[in-house]
């Protein structure tokens, strides 16, 4: 499996993840090596489809107690980088 | 007192027959961490333990003493404090305080232990040699130049030190076992669903679970006792009424030849491991030679998944709500530079490789196919313990390694997880038990023996790692 430096621009795109140019001939080097390892997989006779369900499925957590509003607010916008008021600030997209 | 040496359940007995009082115990392993400080095991001792000591005694005054009041435990730094920095050993969260208590640690709260502080690991658990930590690697106790293992390299070097006297890590590969193995302590990696992992950063969410590092298996039971159970706050925690499972006396252990005989084990390890089975022998268990191929494929689709759930996980590390933060001209540059500084090299290259595996084109052929080769694997493992009640096999390949020695060849650093990964792959749980040394260069580098249960068959381990604990002759 060759990987080429634009696939992991590419990856790191999706990522979104900056990598410096020195960086990208390592990572190329490392996925090769590895997919190529992993890639004996691709031999093992087993069945493709859906994994098994296990026991547990479908599992939701009933909505009860819920706390007062705002109880958490200041501890959780206290770790956020920036914030304006009561609300986490981030660039605008638009 | 050898604090050293001293066990909970020793510890216990002194305490409430108040020969030592919780003070007392903690400054003793306070000493130790203190007189350690070179390993670079703990990141932070925290600063309220002769508070939490106080509140500890009067849980033994007032004779409402469980087997943990007053113990003086550490834990990883991936496992939330209410309160406390849980960094994760990643610069992305250096600052990080948590606003919540993980499931355990309210359990253990409650049962009285006290928090000595945070330990050392790769960064978020991605590792098998604390090399990846953000804060420097950890150095093991029984030789400063070698790695302690990874990725709860912290937690296992602190035991092995005598600066604890229990830990928590957390294992998705070997990340409990495999450093336990290299420390010379006993190490659990409980069932799939038998430990919360409410408040346990997300790493490969099908295969990480919470477990006990303690001096001997008696401890780890009693560390586990406390910590297991449901839990409605984690989804794949299991109802406590399918987690039991009928005890029986496990009789017949079953040994994957062709597996442990596999390239690149290193002679030594299989020696001891040979001698070990005898001793088990003596101890009056059945040792059987079983076939179990499938378990060669672990590591491949332990290499695909993980790295897939990894790129899922991590992703909500995104410098905009808590973590990290480095500034862009635009939102997608925030995104780019906050991650691309503030995750380690290993970290990143994971993210890739998972990115990668999921990409549409490539999905089939790997997290398709690795996800049928682990329901395989689940099976034929399942099949295997119709006919014996343990599986054994050596926990590392090799002994501690030295630091530096495969930090720039990942492949060599994952090979090193050969014979722990199959085993989070399966969901199974397992126990790593000291076992003997290697001799090199005049200094004895400790060696574990791995056994592995049925699902919620940690009973089983407990008795055969004891019954093990009594021939093995040190």
């Amino acid at each position: 499996m060759a990987i080429e430096i634009k696939d992991v621009e590419h990856l790191a795109r999706l990522a979104r993840i900056a990598v410096s140019d020195s960086e990208k001939e390592v990572f190329r080097h490392d996925l090769e090596e590895i997919l190529a390892y992993v890639s004996e997989i691709k031999d093992v006779a087993a069945e493709l489809g859906q994994p098994a369900v296990g026991e547990l499925y479908n599992v939701l957590r009933a909505d009860e107690d819920p706390h007062e509003g705002g109880a958490f607010s200041e501890d959780l916008l206290a770790a956020a980088p920036k914030r304006e008021g009561n609300r986490v600030f981030v660039k605008k997209i638009l | 007192m050898d604090i050293k040496n001293l066990t909970i359940k020793q510890a216990h007995d002194l305490l409430i027959t108040k020969k030592m009082s919780v003070l007392e115990l903690a400054e003793a392993v306070l000493k130790e961490a203190e007189g350690s400080r070179d390993l670079n095991a703990y990141l932070e001792i925290f600063d309220d333990v002769r508070a939490q000591a106080e509140v500890a005694q009067k849980i033994i005054d007032g004779g409402k003493a469980t087997l943990l009041t007053g113990i003086p435990l550490a834990m990883k730094d991936n496992i939330l404090i209410k309160g406390k920095i849980a960094s994760a050993s990643s610069k992305m969260l250096e600052h990080y305080r948590a606003t919540y208590d993980a499931t355990v640690t309210k359990k253990l709260r409650d049962a009285g232990a006290i928090f000595i502080g945070r330990t050392n690991m790769d960064e978020f658990a991605m590792g098998g040699s604390t090399e990846n930590s953000a804060f420097g690697v950890t150095k093991n106790p029984h030789d400063k130049t070698r790695v302690p293992g990874g990725s709860s390299g912290g937690s296992a070097a602190v035991m092995a030190a005598g600066a604890a006297l229990g830990a928590l890590g957390s294992d998705t590969g070997g990340s409990i076992r495999q450093p336990a193995a290299f420390c010379g302590v006993v190490g659990l990696k409980p069932t799939y669903g038998s430990v919360s992992r409410s408040g346990l950063m997300a790493m490969a969410s099908s295969l990480d679970q919470i477990g006990p590092f303690s001096k001997t298996v008696e401890d780890a039971k009693i560390i586990f006792d406390v910590i297991k159970g449901h839990d409605p706050m984690d989804s794949t925690a299991y109802p406590d009424t399918l987690a039991q499972v009928e005890n029986k006396k496990p009789k017949i252990i079953g040994v994957p030849v062709d597996f442990v005989r596999a390239k690149g084990v290193d002679s030594r390890v299989l020696e001891s491991f040979e001698k070990s089975l005898e001793q088990l022998k003596s101890a009056g268990y059945e040792v059987r030679d079983i076939s179990l191929p499938s378990l060669a494929h672990g590591l491949s689709v332990y290499y695909i998944l993980m790295p897939a759930e990894v790129s899922s996980n991590l992703a909500r590390l995104d410098g905009v709500r808590y973590g990290y933060h480095a500034d862009g001209v635009n939102l997608l540059e925030d995104y780019e530079r906050s991650r691309g500084e503030g995750f380690g090299r290993e970290v990143r290259r994971r993210i890739l490789l998972g990115t990668y595996v999921l990409s549409s084109g490539y999905y089939d052929a790997y997290y398709g196919r690795a996800n049928a080769v682990r329901e395989m694997l689940k099976q034929d493992l399942a099949k295997a313990f119709e006919g014996v009640d343990i599986i054994a096999t050596p926990t590392t390949p090799t002994p501690a390694f030295k630091i530096g020695e495969k930090s720039s060849d990942p492949l060599q650093m994952y090979l090193a997880d050969i014979f722990t990964v199959p085993v989070n792959i399966a969901g199974v749980p397992a126990i790593s038990v000291p076992s003997g040394f290697a001799l090199e260069d005049g200094v004895k580098l400790p060696l574990g023996i791995q056994f592995i249960a049925p699902h919620f068959g940690e009973e089983a381990l407990f008795t055969v790692g004891q019954d093990f604990e009594r021939v093995r002759g040190f």
